[in-house]
């Protein structure tokens, strides 16, 4: 008997039935690359301490219910706040003897407005109806602001950007030396600590 | 002897497909490598509010909080009140801990005590709730939050 070879399976259907699945997946495919704020929150303490802070060194944010803000006692667009963080974060105005003087600050040295960037607190007071829109917004803003100050001073020492680099190092992909890379950041941070706090918002 | 001469046809020869396939199977595999697929059914709503100064959230150490107004099929039930979302069901905010355990229990070891909170609050809600469950994530110890926006910025 003559040996018939297979027949050959017909194949022509697999790209139809791939595409299908490729839809299915091309449906329900989310791409989750969830990105945000972080923020680290005071932990308890048991004995409140009482800590001075000069009138000077605190840059008071409100908000209210109707998402308006209140900054240092004057009313300000949503615009205007960054800059007029930078502008308290970075005076610097710490007379040149005192331990706090602020050598890298290039801001107006106003001995009304606050020190050192280290002294600088800023202070954001919520009420609770202010919308969650309002609140991300004016948190962005002022880490936008210390992102400004950080970015100026890795670029002066380091010549790299503060954030550019710090992202790299979250996500592993930092090419060249990281332990080097990682001090650099602790550095910028340490010039400008982010100092914001929170008060309990009003109850009304 | 012209048995073994072919016939010349004028048509042009269709094209190949036989690669389409492996195309295709290669488009499918990446689709399927990178899809996530819902864990969870969102009771709420989500708009995310807008922010550019942002890190990426690591999503091996994080749980998620939902928060926001009940979803359109489940207002009347409900109502209107912003309310909290953990895993898949709604939860009192006395009730966080609770559940943030349960969600926690489900991280590889290693990662348990580098957990962060990942809040993922609708923008029409307003911030008194964001604020008590943050306070209930300090009575337990879980300091390390992110608040999920979506890229953009809200001054443009």
């Amino acid at each position: 008997m003559a040996r018939r070879s297979a027949p050959e399976v017909n194949a022509g259907s697999m790209a139809d039935i791939a595409f299908l699945l490729l839809i299915f997946f091309l449906v329900t495919t989310t791409m989750e690359k969830d990105k945000g704020i972080s923020r680290q929150l005071p932990p308890i303490q048991e004995i409140e301490e009482e800590v001075i802070i000069k009138d000077k060194n605190l840059f008071i944010v409100l908000v209210n219910k109707n998402d308006d803000l209140l900054v240092e006692d004057e009313p300000m667009e949503l615009k205007d706040l960054r800059q007029a963080a930078i502008d308290f974060l970075d005076n610097g105005g710490a007379p040149s003897n005192s331990p706090e003087y602020c050598n890298y600050c290039q801001g107006k040295k106003d001995p009304s407005s606050s020190d050192s960037p280290d002294k600088a607190i800023i202070s954001v007071q919520n009420d609770r109806l202010t919308s969650y829109n309002m609140y991300i917004a004016v948190q962005n803003e002022l880490v936008g602001a210390y992102n400004f100050l950080r970015n100026r001073e890795s670029q002066r020492l380091f010549g790299w950007e503060f954030t550019y680099v710090k992202s790299q190092v979250d996500a592993g992909t930092y090419v060249g030396d990281r332990s080097k890379a990682e001090e650099g950041l602790k550095e910028i941070q340490a010039l400008f600590p982010l100092k914001l706090s929170e008060a309990t918002p009003k109850k009304n | 002897m012209s048995k073994f001469t072919k016939k010349k046809s004028n048509e042009l020869p269709p094209v190949n497909t036989a690669a389409l396939p492996d195309i295709v199977f290669m488009l499918l595999f990446f689709f399927m490598v990178a899809t996530v697929m819902r864990e969870t059914n969102l009771l709420v709503e989500q708009n995310l509010p807008k922010a550019d100064q942002v890190e990426k959230l690591k999503k091996d150490r994080s749980v998620f909080i939902f928060a926001g107004k009940p979803s359109d099929q489940y207002k009347e039930k409900y109502g209107n009140e912003g309310r909290v979302q953990i895993g898949d069901k709604y939860t009192d905010i006395s009730k966080i801990g609770m559940a943030l355990s349960e969600a926690r229990g489900k991280l590889i070891p290693e990662l348990q005590n580098k957990v962060v909170v990942a809040l993922k609050v609708d923008d029409d809600t307003n911030t008194g709730l964001v604020t008590d469950i943050k306070e209930e994530l300090r009575e337990l110890n879980m300091v390390r939050i992110i608040y999920i926006t979506t890229p953009g910025n809200q001054l443009d």
